[in-house]
């Protein structure tokens, strides 16, 4: 099989190799990183049959232009709402598509999302740091950041015409409130902290990036001026400083920090929050852990299902109207 | 105070030893740490050990905050603290003044000289106590009293991987051209990332560290060996 290979027109800040990440390092202070959003990652592998984990890219709001200069490959683009142009075709994200040398593709922000993926029938060929190329961003190792004027080379580049075409997107993801488990440090906030966390309502700020996301909204006093020792971070730590502004910690978190935290979102919550942008609102709901390993697990059972159907193939074009056609009895005039 | 539990969302366990940082609560750390690793339940992705408690994160899928809680408590019941003894690690420093901007601002501020306030570090016995802020940036307990300097009101950007940086009683060798708010004394030639994928950083929690002076020509050629492989 042959390489693809695509110049790299233009790329927003932000915009990484991602695979599934390094979990396991976080005591040499490395967070696992990988994809702010690893539902819509998988299944940007999945619907091209790839095993998961592998590397694809990972698209900020500032969006991504490649022009293919060598060979032809199939890819995938999930994540938020993005616009997606090819030649003179224009599309939304959550699309299979070939392009062939000489062709154009550009991803761009469009009506909701933080972050799209950008998968490829191949291997994206890519340095890797502790068995990963998954970009740790503050660092840069890893894949990296992908960036104009780089050359980007997909081996063993194939091409997949019986799974081209629109990728069902994913229905059993919570649209509530972003799930939280109070703690650890909850009880050195002031009376009614908790309260107002999970009652009023928070906007996304621009102090957003693949570290943390900094909310504003009704401030969260500290019970004190207090400095607690440094201790464990996860991602989806709401850590809040002293001035009573609350963080999520989020893909390259620190690993250590002395703020308290007053609470963390659950994991599958973590992803759905990555994707809100600067200005949207949001709510939280205090959930207890039990209840938060119910709830992931329900998510985790349904996403194995989801990706394990949109990984099968459709067919070829003909196959497809042929299947359509058989199911619904109805015939083309 | 007996150790405490906290669950942390979907996918961890904090195990708290104490409130304030104590010699005590971090060798307890290490020994549940070592405990938990010589005896892994099953589902554990890993532990991340800080000043006074340990983070155990798990797959939700596969076991869940009680199961983890028990098995800790588990551990701690055979845990013994006193048998802590981590790897002693060789650190070379070269104090070369353009390594060292902050060595004269450390020297007047507390009243020593350059050369005593690089022997009282020199003398230091270090503790690797944590990892955080980045990868690799191993926080070392064991600077001397008379040296201890606080932080600068402002950090300084674009400072040299290999930076030898003091603030407090805590020593730390970067990893990465990084700011600090610390004061920079000296390089070291010795790489944090190891290169070795089965011991990819040179210190784990625990272990103790001395440093050793060296000069410039010693420098320069320990990190040409770096350079080369």
């Amino acid at each position: 099989m042959a390489d693809a290979v695509f110049s790299v027109s233009f790329a927003g800040p932000l915009v990484t190799v991602q695979d599934a990440g390094r979990p396991g390092n976080m005591r040499y202070g490395v967070s696992a990183s990988g994809p702010m959003d690893r539902l819509a990652y998988d299944a940007a592998n999945a619907a091209l049959g790839n095993p998961q984990g592998s590397t694809a890219i990972e698209i900020s709001l500032g969006g991504l232009m490649l022009q293919c200069k060598e060979g032809a490959v199939t890819l995938a683009i999930t994540g938020g709402d993005f616009v997606v142009e090819h030649g003179t075709q224009k599309t939304s994200s959550w699309t299979v598509l070939t392009i062939s040398k000489g062709e154009r593709i550009a991803i761009r922000a469009g009506r909701a999302g933080s972050w799209a993926y950008l998968a490829f029938a191949g291997c994206v060929v890519s340095k890797d740091w502790l068995q990963s190329q998954a970009t740790h961003s503050t660092s840069g190792f890893g894949g990296g950041a992908v960036q104009a004027g780089h050359s980007l080379t997909i081996s063993d580049a194939t091409i997949c015409d019986d799974r081209l075409g629109e990728i069902v997107q994913p229905d059993f993801t919570s649209d509530g409130p972003i799930r939280i488990v109070t703690g650890p440090q909850d009880h050195h906030f002031s009376e009614g902290a908790t309260e107002r966390l999970v009652t009023e309502t928070y906007q996304v700020t621009d102090a957003y990036d693949r570290m943390g996301m900094r909310l504003s909204g009704p401030l969260l006093e500290l019970d004190g001026a207090l400095s607690i020792p440094s201790e464990p971070i996860v991602r989806g730590s709401i850590q809040v400083s002293g001035d009573g502004v609350p963080t999520v910690l989020l893909a390259d978190h620190q690993t250590t920090g002395g703020y308290p935290k007053i609470a963390t979102v659950i994991s599958c919550d973590t992803d759905r929050l990555a994707q809100f942008r600067a200005g949207q609102s949001l709510r939280f709901t205090s959930i207890s852990s039990p209840q938060a390993i119910d709830d992931v697990r329900t998510f985790l059972t349904q996403k194995t299902q989801y990706l394990r159907d949109i990984s099968v193939p459709r067919g070829s074009l003909a196959q497809r109207l042929m299947r359509e056609n058989l199911i619904h009895g109805c015939v083309f005039d | 105070m007996e150790p405490q539990f906290k669950a942390i969302a979907d996918h961890a366990v904090l195990v708290t030893f104490a409130k304030d940082v104590s010699e005590e609560a971090h060798n307890s750390v290490i020994a549940l740490d070592n405990a938990i690793a010589a005896d892994t339940p099953v589902g554990v992705i890993e532990t991340v050990p800080a000043l006074v408690n340990l983070l155990v994160s798990f797959d939700p899928i596969m076991t869940d905050h009680i199961t983890i809680e028990e098995h800790i408590r588990k551990c701690l019941n055979g845990l013994k603290t006193k048998v802590i003894t981590g790897v002693q690690r060789h650190i070379q420093v070269c104090y070369e003044a353009s390594f060292a901007p902050d060595l004269g601002a450390v020297a007047s501020a507390t009243g020593l000289s350059k050369d005593a306030v690089i022997n009282a570090h020199l003398a230091g016995d270090y503790h690797v106590l944590m990892y955080g802020f980045s990868p690799g940036y191993a926080y070392l307990s064991g600077v001397a009293e008379q040296i201890q300097v606080p932080r600068k009101p402002a950090p300084v950007r674009d400072v040299p991987a290999g930076s030898v940086i003091i603030a407090g009683p805590q020593c730390l060798i970067t990893t990465l051209t990084m700011p600090t708010g610390w004061s920079i004394i000296g390089r070291s030639p010795n790489a944090i990332f190891t290169g070795d994928p089965t011991h990819p950083f040179l210190f784990d929690v625990g272990d103790n560290v001395t440093f050793e002076r060296i000069d410039l020509a010693t420098f320069e050629s320990s990190n040409r060996k770096i350079d080369h492989g």
